[in-house]
C-alpha cells in the first residue's frame, strides 16, 4: 500500500488544521453558512436528515489493519459504533457532531486516512477494481495511476469549484469490476502493441438522472502524460460545462451537448499546449508510485496438497463449500485466494459494519492477508491475499463474526444506497426494502440456481447505488409525499455496460417481493442451460416479464 | 484609499475602478489621468489611445473571452477579474490560462464575489491581487499560506513530484 513521506504528512496536516479554524469560524458566526457549505463539503461533511454524514475516502479501496482499526475507534468514541461502507468504496459515519469533526479528521489523518474531496463539486475518490494487483486477468497494476491521480486530485486548486462533482475510475482488468464506462472519466490501463503502457479515455459516463455511457475519446494516452490530459479534460470541462442548472452540469451532459468528437477536440489542444509541461510524470514518479505496491512475500504450498485438503473439508462441510464457492475467488498465484467478507447478512443494512467487527476484520487481515483488506463498490470487504491453506481457518472465524453468509454475487448481496433512512436526498427508503428481499429469499439452493445476479436499490434518482447497472434495478420514488418503487431489468456494469430499461408503472414497497419473485419464475422458466439471469432477459426480452408481472390476477 | 491584499500584504488600493452609466458610449467615455481599471469594452474601443498609458488596467468578467487581449498581456499592467459567485469556479482556469498560456506578467487582482477560503487557491492558479470584500484583512491574509506544499503545478511552481527528495 502507498505509506506517506513527510510531504504526505504535512499536506494533510494543514488541511487538518484548516479545516480547524473554519470550523471555529464558522460555530463562532464568522463565516456564513453559505460559505461554509461547499468548505464542509470538501472536507466530506454533509448534513443529513437527522444528523451530519462524514465520509472518508478509502482511495481505491485499500485500507490496513491500523486505519480499520482507527476506523473503529472513530466509530465507537464519536459516534454509534458502526459505519458504512459506500458504493464508492469509501466509509460513512453517519452521527458526528459537527464540532468534532476537526478532532475526527485529526485522528484519521495520524493513519493517513482523509475525507478531502470526498464530497462536493470537485474531484472525489478515484475507485478502482477491488482485486487489483491480486486478480487472475489483470492486465497491469492501475493502483500506482490511481495514487498518482490521488495526489493530482488532492486539494488540486483549479479544479475546486467545478460545474458539479466529478468521479475518476481506472480499470485494469479483461473484465471491468470498475464500472468505468459509467464515470466521468474511465481509464482502462493496458499495454498497446508497441509494448508501452498508456490508458484508454472514455468521458461522459455517469448514472443519476441522465445516465450515459462514457465515450473514448482517446484510444491509448501515454502513461507519462496521464496528468496533463486530466488537467486538459477538467480545464474545459471547468470552463464550458454549465453552471445554471445542476441537473445539467455533469461532464457528460457537456459531452453529450458538444458531441464526443467536438469536446476531445478542445481537450486535444489544450493537452498539445501543455503536455511537455511539468505536469509530464517523470519515469522516477511512475516508479515510486509502482513501489509500494510490489508483491507480499507469498509463500509456496504443496499445490496439491493443499487442494486435496480442501476437497476433503468441501465434502465434509457443506456450508464451507457454498463459502468456497461464492466468497471465495482464485488469486494470480495458484496457492492464494481472494476472500470477499459478506457485509449482507439478512437484517443488517447493506454494507453496514460495527466497530468489533471492524476491529475483527484488521485482526483477519494481519493473520490472513498481511495487514490489509479491499473496500468494494458492491459494499463488502475484501481480504485479497489468503494462503489456500488457510481459508478453512479463516471461515471458521469469519461465520463466527457473522461475515460468511455465501451469498456474494446472489440476489441477496444488494448494492443499496442509505436511503431515506438516513439521506436527505432521497425520495424513499431502500435498507427496508432490502431487508424485505433478503427475508423473501432466503433459501440459499434457490439463490445459487438463480447464479449471479446484480440487484441494485437506490432511494431516488441519484443513482448512489447504480440501479441502472443493476441487472435488476430499484429505483425509490416519490408521488405526492409516498413513497414508490420502479423496477428496471437488463443493466450490466461490466465490459458491456448496458443501462437496464423500466419494466412499467412503480409499485408499493410491500408489492417488491412478490413483483421480483415473478420476475425470477420467468427467468427460471424461460432459461436455457446455464444461461444466467441477463442471458436470458437479452433472449427474450422485456414482454414476457412485463406480462407477468402486470397480470390482471396478480 | 481601499485596501488591499498584494503580494502577501494588506496595502492601500491606489487604483480605482471605472464605472460606466448602463447607456455610456464605451467608445467615447472619459478615461481620466490616474490609475484607472476600465471595463474590457471600453479598452477594446479605446485600445489605440489607451495602449500608451502605462496607467490603465483592464477588468474581465467571467464570461469574457479572455483571448480578446491576446495581444495586450505583454504590456497591460493590471487585469482585474471579476467573480460573479464564489461557486463559480471559472475564474480559477481563467487565471491558470492567463499565467501559464498568455505568459501575463502584470498584477491579475481577483475582485467581485470571491470568498477569504479561497485565497490559497487562488493565489495558486496566478491571482496575485484580492480586492476582498472582508473588514479584517489582517486576518483574512493568513488564509494565504493555509496550504503551503502542495501535491500539483502551480502557476509558477512545479508540481510535488518533481521537487520530492
Amino acid at each position: 500500500m502507498y505509506i506517506y513521506d513527510q510531504h504526505d504528512h504535512s499536506i494533510l496536516q494543514q488541511r487538518v488544521e484548516q479545516f480547524r479554524q473554519q470550523t471555529e469560524r464558522y460555530l463562532a458566526g464568522d463565516l456564513a453558512e453559505e460559505a461554509f457549505l461547499p468548505l464542509r463539503l470538501q472536507n466530506g461533511l454533509y448534513v443529513q436528515r437527522l444528523a451530519p454524514m462524514l465520509r472518508v475516502n478509502v482511495p481505491y479501496g485499500m485500507i490496513n489493519s491500523t486505519q480499520l482499526r482507527r476506523v473503529a475507534r472513530v466509530a465507537r468514541d464519536y459516534d454509534k459504533g458502526y459505519v458504512h461502507i459506500s458504493t464508492r468504496q469509501n466509509i460513512q459515519f453517519n452521527w458526528p457532531d459537527l464540532a468534532d469533526v476537526p478532532a475526527i479528521l485529526a485522528e484519521l489523518a495520524e493513519v493517513e486516512m482523509h475525507a478531502t474531496q470526498s464530497s462536493g463539486n470537485c474531484i472525489r475518490n478515484t475507485t478502482a477494481d477491488q482485486f487489483a494487483g491480486i486478480a487472475e486477468d489483470e492486465l497491469l497494476d492501475p493502483r500506482p495511476y490511481c495514487e498518482i491521480i490521488r495526489q493530482w486530485s488532492t486539494l488540486h486548486p483549479e479544479f475546486a469549484f467545478l460545474p458539479r462533482k466529478f468521479k475518476i475510475a481506472v480499470n485494469a482488468a479483461k473484465e471491468d469490476r470498475a464500472a468505468s464506462q459509467v464515470h466521468d472519466i474511465g481509464l482502462d490501463l493496458y499495454q498497446n502493441e508497441a509494448g508501452e503502457t498508456g490508458f484508454r479515455v472514455r468521458v461522459g459516463g455517469g448514472l443519476g438522472r441522465t445516465p450515459l455511457i462514457g465515450s473514448v475519446v482517446r484510444e491509448f494516452l501515454p502513461e507519462q502524460e496521464l496528468l496533463s490530459y486530466l488537467d486538459a479534460v477538467l480545464r474545459v470541462y471547468n470552463q464550458k460545462g454549465r453552471r445554471d442548472n445542476k441537473y445539467k452540469a455533469r461532464i457528460k451532459i457537456l459531452v453529450k451537448a458538444m458531441g464526443p468528437g467536438a469536446f476531445a477536440e478542445l481537450v486535444e489542444a489544450e493537452w498539445e499546449r501543455i503536455r511537455e509541461g511539468y505536469t509530464r510524470l517523470t519515469q522516477d514518479e511512475i516508479n515510486r508510485a509502482k513501489s509500494f505496491f510490489t508483491e507480499p512475500a507469498y509463500a509456496s504450498y504443496d499445490t496439491a496438497a493443499v487442494e486435496n485438503t480442501l476437497t476433503e473439508l468441501r465434502t465434509e462441510h457443506s456450508a464451507f463449500d457454498k463459502w468456497l464457492t461464492r466468497n471465495v475467488r482464485q488469486h494470480k498465484k495458484a496457492d492464494y485466494a481472494s476472500v470477499t467478507l459478506s457485509l449482507k447478512p439478512t437484517g443488517v443494512a447493506p454494507g453496514d459494519v460495527t466497530e468489533k467487527q471492524l476491529e475483527i476484520i484488521a485482526d483477519l487481515a494481519d493473520e490472513y492477508s498481511f495487514g490489509e483488506a479491499r473496500t468494494t463498490h458492491e459494499q463488502n470487504i475484501v481480504l485479497g491475499d489468503v494462503a489456500k491453506d488457510k481459508l478453512f481457518d479463516l471461515w471458521q472465524k469469519a461465520k463466527a463474526a457473522g461475515f460468511a453468509t455465501p451469498n456474494i454475487g446472489t440476489l441477496t448481496d444488494i448494492i443499496c444506497c442509505p436511503g431515506g433512512d438516513y439521506c436527505s436526498l432521497a425520495n424513499a427508503k431502500s435498507i427496508p426494502i432490502a431487508e424485505a428481499i433478503q427475508r423473501r429469499f432466503a433459501d440459499m439452493d434457490y439463490l445459487y440456481d438463480l447464479g449471479n445476479l446484480d440487484l441494485n436499490i437506490s432511494g431516488c434518482m441519484n443513482a448512489c447505488a447504480h440501479h441502472h447497472v443493476g441487472h435488476i434495478g430499484i429505483l425509490g420514488v416519490d408521488k405526492k409525499g409516498e413513497e414508490f418503487y420502479q423496477v428496471q431489468l437488463g443493466g450490466n456494469a461490466g465490459n458491456a455496460t448496458k443501462l437496464g430499461k423500466v419494466l412499467g408503472p412503480a409499485f408499493d414497497a410491500d408489492e417488491i417481493p412478490s413483483v421480483l419473485e415473478k420476475i425470477l419464475n420467468i427467468f427460471v422458466d424461460n432459461r436455457h442451460e446455464g444461461e444466467e439471469f441477463l442471458q436470458t432477459y437479452e433472449r427474450i426480452g422485456m414482454a414476457p416479464f412485463k406480462e407477468r408481472v402486470y397480470a390482471k390476477d396478480h | 484609499m481601499p485596501k488591499i491584499i498584494k503580494n502577501g500584504q494588506v496595502t492601500e488600493d491606489s487604483w480605482q475602478l471605472l464605472a460606466l452609466g448602463e447607456d455610456a458610449e464605451v467608445a467615447k467615455a472619459d478615461v481620466p489621468a490616474g490609475q484607472w481599471i476600465v471595463p474590457l469594452q471600453l479598452w477594446l474601443a479605446q485600445r489605440d489611445q489607451l495602449k500608451s498609458r502605462s496607467d490603465i488596467g483592464v477588468q474581465i468578467g467571467i464570461d469574457d473571452d479572455i483571448e480578446l487581449l491576446a495581444e495586450d498581456y505583454d504590456s497591460l499592467p493590471l487585469l482585474a477579474f471579476d467573480f460573479p459567485a464564489f461557486m463559480d469556479g471559472r475564474g480559477f482556469s481563467a487565471a491558470f490560462l492567463i499565467r501559464d498560456r498568455f505568459a501575463f506578467k502584470g498584477e491579475l487582482r481577483a475582485s467581485g464575489a470571491f470568498i477569504r477560503d479561497q485565497l490559497c487557491y487562488l493565489q495558486r492558479c496566478g491571482f496575485n491581487a484580492f480586492a476582498l470584500s472582508e473588514e479584517d484583512l489582517e486576518a483574512a491574509k493568513d488564509s494565504l499560506s493555509d496550504l503551503q506544499e502542495a501535491y500539483q503545478a502551480s502557476a509558477d511552481k512545479a508540481p510535488l513530484f518533481r521537487r520530492r527528495g
